[in-house]
């Protein structure tokens, strides 16, 4: 067995007015990693491409040594699942929508739920702390917590790799970090791979231990954040003047962008002195 | 491990409920007419044969009534949820694609042109059906591109297709003689006036095969409950599922109109109610909106036929009437429920 799950070999796709091109990425089982990139650089294209929503040009991505155009929708969704950015399921109670989860795993004769299908859902419920909301509707729940029931649903699929779309988009720090949290644990204890879309640099930067930096449809760079996150790459990519420095508590390089108005004052300073 | 199949049990209560209503509605419309019969006496009269006209009022009247109630009601309350949970839009009907409009244009066009008298009664609702199958194949292939439906453009499509049926019918409807403009109204109103026997038991069969194949699409219309990217994304084959699905829910409506003629309001208020009522799991709510569309239809004919007895209401006036005052009731409740617990 390879220790790759997801290689994606030439991958080229997209729209008439956007597309990616050579598109290479392996990704190692049991690997956190992050694809980072500006608004518009091909980060959702690539998403879909790999979720299979976008057909495929030319090209070709592998799950575990198998082309994902092989595999029926079924075994896709028995491999991979996918946590979108918007969770939109509406009055559909906490536990129902976990337990959607099993759909990919019924036949279509299976009626009712077994009794296995109930146990996992309400274990994955109980590890990312949903269970207590489990008679509730979606719509009722906060942002921070349909994220958390969508991250239940998608382990509830038994998945070797979970894709996810800006989980921590539109969430205060306290649920950022909780959610990374209860990624970066199942990460480590169950060993299942995770591919994320992500915005924060910072956050992409402390969780993961690969990064993917995306620009105009191709791929900029991509390593270990060390290597991706130099002030030389996001000054290219982001057209942004930024510092990195190392956090303190964790070593990883964190960003810190520079205003308009701290770079005029910076240059008046110089000028003075000279 | 009781917490586990509290939903089950709750579905079970939900559908022995509804069965002992269609029972009693059945009862009730066996017995109420111009000629009422006590509930006690009919099975006296069923048992003693075929002599009495009392005999003869349940079993070749009001039985047959019964039957094609019990067949139109459910399935057009099934294609109903089937479209809501493809369009994933609660505001569409069989109707709103189209279907009874190409019906009604069919019936219209046979009736104008006399075809019925050459050909026989028979010719109406077959003029019908075809009529609406031709308009469900137009909106069909006018919104599939490259083998997949656009469902939004084929909405619109269906709507503007339906605006163009029912514009040609009121054409011929001007155009022709009085005599069968009133041919054209009394069958557009709809009733479940039906003499053909054979007629009514392949209406009830399909009903009933339509119920138990759309069982076979409920895994799929759970999981279209959150949309079409993520049903498939769980593992549904989302383009086959919703083409045919909307080609079993056209089909019911389409034989329904066939057959009884423009029913309104039950394709869009039952399921409404019963999702309010029991839940939106297709699982036990394909099952309820046929059967509560069933024992809508038939008590709505109870009243149709005895509000001015001896003579009968058409029966899509009750539906609309009826149907739109019990449903804005249970807005209003719903609504006010929910106002109390948001404040």
């Amino acid at each position: 067995m390879s220790s790759i799950i997801l290689n994606i070999q030439h991958l080229c796709c997209g729209y008439p007015k956007f597309q990616l091109s050579e598109i290479n990425i392996e990704v190692s089982k049991g690997s956190f990693s992050g694809i980072i990139g500006p608004n518009g650089s091909g980060k959702t294209t690539l998403f879909r491409a790999i979720t299979g929503t976008l057909s495929i040009t030319s090209g070709n991505i592998l799950l575990n040594e198998k082309s994902l155009r092989s595999l029926s929708p079924r075994q896709r969704a028995q491999n991979i699942a996918i946590v979108s950015q918007f969770i939109d399921a509406g009055e559909i109670s906490v536990e129902d929508y976990v337990l959607m989860g099993r759909i990919p795993y019924h036949s279509r004769f299976s009626f009712f739920e077994s009794e296995e299908d109930f146990r996992i859902a309400r274990k994955y419920m109980e590890m990312t702390d949903t269970w207590r909301f489990k008679d509730q509707l979606m719509s009722e729940l906060s942002g921070g917590e349909q994220q958390l029931a969508a991250i239940a649903r998608a382990l509830t699929q038994q998945p070797e790799l979970l894709l996810l779309d800006e989980p921590t988009s539109h969430l205060d720090i306290t649920h950022q970090v909780h959610i990374l949290n209860v990624l970066q644990q199942l990460n480590q204890e169950m060993g299942i791979s995770v591919l994320m879309v992500i915005h924060d640099l910072n956050l992409a930067s402390e969780y993961c231990d690969r990064l993917i930096l995306v620009n105009h449809g191709k791929i900029h760079t991509q390593g270990t954040p060390e290597e991706v996150l130099t002030f030389l790459n996001i000054e290219e990519v982001y057209k942004t003047v930024v510092v990195t420095q190392n956090n303190p508590l964790s070593g990883k390089p964190a960003v810190f962008m520079a205003t308009r108005k701290v770079l005029k004052e910076i240059q008046e300073k110089t000028a003075n002195r000279q | 491990m009781i917490e586990i199949h509290k939903k089950y049990l709750r579905w079970a209560f939900y559908l022995a409920g509804l069965v002992i209503l269609l029972l009693v509605s059945l009862f009730l419309s066996l017995s109420v007419g111009e000629l009422k019969i006590g509930f006690s006496d009919i099975f006296r009269i069923l048992g003693q044969g075929n002599d009495s006209m009392e005999y003869t009022i349940l079993s070749q009247i009001r039985f047959p009534r019964i039957l094609l109630g019990i067949a139109v009601g459910g399935s057009l309350s099934l294609s109903g949820v089937l479209l809501q949970g493809v369009y994933r839009n609660p505001l569409v009907e069989p109707y709103t694609l189209g279907i009874s409009g190409g019906a009604s244009l069919g019936v219209a066009f046979a009736i104008v042109f006399g075809l019925h008298q050459f050909i026989g009664s028979f010719v109406l609702p077959v003029a019908g059906f075809a009529g609406s199958f031709l308009i469900i194949f137009l909106v069909y292939s006018i919104s599939s591109r490259n083998g997949r439906i656009n469902i939004q453009s084929m909405l619109l499509t269906g709507v503007m297709i339906s605006f163009i049926a029912s514009s040609s019918m009121m054409l011929l409807m001007a155009v022709t003689s009085s005599e069968n403009l009133h041919g054209i109204i009394f069958w557009i109103m709809g009733s479940l006036d039906e003499p053909d026997m054979s007629l009514i038991y392949i209406t009830l069969i399909l009903a009933f095969v339509s119920l138990a194949a759309s069982y076979l699409f409920v895994q799929p219309l759970n999981a279209l409950r959150l949309g079409e990217e993520k049903a498939k994304h769980l593992g549904i084959n989302t383009d086959t599922t919703i083409k045919l699905l909307f080609l079993l829910a056209s089909l019911l409506a389409g034989v329904c109109v066939a057959v009884a003629g423009v029913i309104g309001f039950v394709g869009l208020i039952i399921p409404h109610l019963m999702r309010l009522l029991v839940g939106s799991d297709y699982r036990i709510l394909l099952v309820s909106s046929f059967l509560s569309g069933s024992i809508f239809l038939v008590l709505s004919d109870v009243i149709a036929r005895t509000i001015i007895s001896p003579n009968e209401l058409p029966i899509g006036v009750i539906t609309g009437i009826a149907g739109g005052i019990v449903f804005l009731l249970m807005m209003s409740r719903t609504s006010s429920k929910s106002l109390k617990t948001n404040g």
